[in-house]
């Protein structure tokens, strides 16, 4: 009987075990620091654009960008993606050359469950700034059988 | 793999900002599911997107599985001469893509 008891427990727990550890703000903080090699943080300059609400987790339209026009010497060099509780904390790493107009991307993004989404810009001077959402989705990506 | 949807204007004024829109088909299968038996579904995305204009670069993008299937980039160029724009990718399977569209500047 125990073991029946057992049998069943462990069903229920064994299709979640494995493969969907979640990345922690812990992950994505070393992610961050592994770009800006212990540079500060500041709030500004990059705009992050999400819905607050979101329905569907598997394509969730995303806009990040640098609006305010930079002398050549503080351009943004690159922009980055994170995402505190998907399975991975990278989204997305974009760089903006010489012939690139405005550091802006626009791309559709998932997320595993309701979470803070952070964008980092660095600068050509050295300087990373960053901006968050926190958000809810309503309906994961992840978890879509095929 | 299907040809991509390239959003593109034909002809630009010189000196002026555009937008460069593309929708490339593919599962970008993540890693994390898994199928009926239980077994992941290896990883298969695109893992690299370059974009150039007239040889120099303009936009290049590390990607993760975080990107949704079928991914969709927009962004945007400075119009400086007439000449191609690039757009190439490469997938984990090393399956790459490439097209090129011909802008006019006046």
């Amino acid at each position: 009987m125990l073991s029946r008891r057992l049998l069943l427990a462990g069903a229920t727990l064994l299709p979640l075990a494995p493969g969907h550890a979640s990345a922690t703000p812990a992950d994505v903080a070393a992610a961050i620091q592994a770009l800006t090699k212990g540079a500060p943080l500041h709030p500004g300059r990059v705009k992050l654009d999400i819905p607050l609400l979101v329905e569907n987790g598997n394509a969730v339209a995303m806009t990040v960008a640098v609006a305010d026009p930079l002398p050549p010497a503080e351009r943004v060099l690159s922009l980055h993606v994170f995402a505190q509780a998907n399975p991975l904390p990278n989204v997305i790493h974009a760089f903006f050359g010489p012939r690139s107009a405005a550091p802006r991307l626009s791309t559709r993004i998932r997320l595993a469950t309701s979470q803070t989404v952070i964008a980092v810009a660095a600068c050509a001077d050295g300087t990373f700034w960053t901006d968050n959402i926190e958000l809810l989705v309503t309906l994961a990506a992840c978890i879509d059988e095929i | 793999m299907a040809r991509p949807l390239i959003n593109i204007p034909k002809r630009v004024k010189r000196g002026d900002a555009f937008e460069i829109r593309v929708l490339i088909s593919h599962p970008m299968e993540s890693g994390q599911r898994r199928d009926e038996v239980g077994k992941v579904v290896p990883r298969d995305i695109i893992n690299s997107f370059f974009c150039t204009y007239g040889g120099e670069e303009v936009f290049r993008a590390e990607l993760f599985p975080a990107i949704s299937a079928n991914p969709y980039f927009a962004f945007s160029a400075r119009a400086v001469e007439t000449g191609l724009i690039t757009l190439s990718w490469t997938d984990d399977q090393g399956v790459s893509g490439f097209e090129t569209v011909e802008i006019t500047v006046e």
